[in-house]
């Protein structure tokens, strides 16, 4: 229960760097490999990625369930997305070169391979960097980064809170769904649908009124000790940033320009090698 | 930046828990494989009703941010940003429509109108826009999708959330609810 967010201590350059310098290149990574579908970008980028995370010294039997998570949805949206546009990438690139005829209108042409290809980098190249994100920054460290990225203090607080808060909510739900079970609700999987939706209601009904009242609490301890008083605040545990901070920044706002000047000379969002 | 009451910060960040909570270990399983049944739209509909839209775009970010990052696909922001703006639509309409502060069984119906709309929004349109923006993805597939996101929620929410607010109603003392003994 403590360990939700994976977090995982281990002495390596990424977990050096402070959680607001990390938080910043995730973003600015995530834009980079957002904006564009500049095949030869993305596959560096992938390449990257993936060096960090040998880097971060992070292994991939810690994260093995997430990304098998992740795997399964990857397959599942570009199966999705072929069954209902088989002719999806030939609208993009503006060509058609078919590799294999099939039944109806579902046939394998390049270019679609090609924009699935595209789709698979675009999340193969932020999926290592998110996991590096979410497994060497220390949660309690990551409202502090929000504030030092430009988030308002208050808004920081509100995530510390539901931070802090998290554990003590999933232990409360565990103890009414004891309770209510106890009471005959049942919640396993004989109940039918509705029967179980109803049920679940039971739980949520005491326990989301039991939180407003946990907030009246938590608001007024907080207004008696001037909470949201001055501009600034100051944070348990922020640190000062190092020039490694100053180094990774710099690369990532590098390769945000990089992919913006790549749209902007190639003239389109996408590299079309069927030209 | 403007400033927020410490009650909705506060509001902002147990709303964000209860979503995450709900959201990341009670999944009703659906008949529909790879979906389950999503209870926190519920929860999010009624604290945006009663908080405000601000309070609601900001649980709903916050808490399906969360969400993600602790699956480790930090990746879906499109939908992440729908949440949000399901939240914050939410709060608009129940502030327009003033379901806040007479919320009870009278506003079953409007409760639920508006919350039908702002799910339909929220992933029939906000959603499937931005996944078109970042992923360039066919149309047909992301409005099939969205379909049935936000019939699922729109269903677990009318649930769940009336639910809800007849329970707050019975809570909370009303004024004028108290009579003078002869």
């Amino acid at each position: 229960m403590t360990n939700l967010f994976n977090y995982i201590d281990r002495p390596s350059p990424i977990h050096r760097l402070t959680g607001a310098s990390k938080l910043f290149c995730l973003i600015l990574w995530s834009l980079a490999a957002m904006s564009g579908f500049h095949t030869p970008l993305l596959i560096a980028l992938t390449l990257a990625s993936v060096m960090l995370f040998k880097l971060s010294k992070i292994r991939v039997k810690d994260i093995s369930f997430m990304l098998g998570a992740t795997m399964i949805f990857l397959v599942l949206n570009n199966l999705l997305i072929y069954l209902f546009s088989p002719e999806h990438g030939v609208e993009i690139y503006g060509s058609r070169t078919v590799l294999l005829e099939g039944f109806g209108r579902y046939t394998l042409t390049a270019e679609q391979l090609f924009y699935h290809l595209n789709v698979v980098l675009k999340y193969t190249c932020t999926i290592p960097i998110v996991l590096l994100f979410v497994c060497t920054t220390d949660p309690s460290e990551f409202a502090a980064s929000l504030n030092r990225v430009g988030v308002s203090y208050r808004i920081s607080y509100a995530v510390a809170l539901a931070l802090r808060y998290i554990p003590d909510i999933q232990r409360e739900y565990h103890d009414i769904a004891l309770a209510q079970q106890a009471r005959g609700v049942e919640m396993s999987k004989k109940a039918r649908l509705t029967d179980r939706l109803r049920s679940v209601s039971k739980i949520l009904i005491p326990l989301i009124l039991s939180s407003m009242e946990r907030i009246d609490t938590i608001s007024n301890a907080m207004e008696l000790r001037g909470f949201g008083k001055n501009p600034k605040r100051s944070w348990y545990s922020g640190r000062p940033f190092t020039r490694g901070d100053m180094a990774a920044m710099a690369v990532c706002v590098a390769l945000m320009v990089l992919s913006l000047l790549l749209t902007v000379l190639n003239g389109s969002r996408f590299f079309n090698p069927f030209i | 930046m403007k400033k927020f009451s410490v009650k909705t910060i506060v509001a902002i960040g147990i709303g964000a828990a209860l979503f995450f909570v709900l959201g990341r270990f009670v999944s009703i399983p659906s008949p529909v494989p790879n979906t389950t049944i999503n209870v926190q739209y519920g929860l999010l509909a009624f604290m945006a009703v009663v908080y405000g839209p601000i309070a609601g775009a900001l649980i709903g970010l916050i808490g399906h941010a969360l969400i993600d990052f602790s699956f480790g696909w930090g990746i879906w922001w499109s939908w992440v940003l729908a949440s949000a703006a399901f939240g914050a639509l939410m709060g608009i309409a129940g502030t327009t429509r003033k379901l806040r502060n007479e919320i009870g069984k009278e506003t079953i119906l409007p409760f639920n109108v508006s919350q039908v709309i702002c799910h339909i929004l929220a992933w029939g349109a906000i959603a499937p826009a931005l996944d078109i923006a970042i992923y360039q993805e066919p149309m047909e597939k992301l409005f099939a999708q969205g379909l049935m996101a936000g019939v699922g929620n729109a269903v677990t929410t009318a649930i769940v959330g009336t639910l809800l607010c007849v329970a707050y109603a019975a809570a909370k003392p009303k004024a004028g609810s108290l009579n003078k003994e002869d």
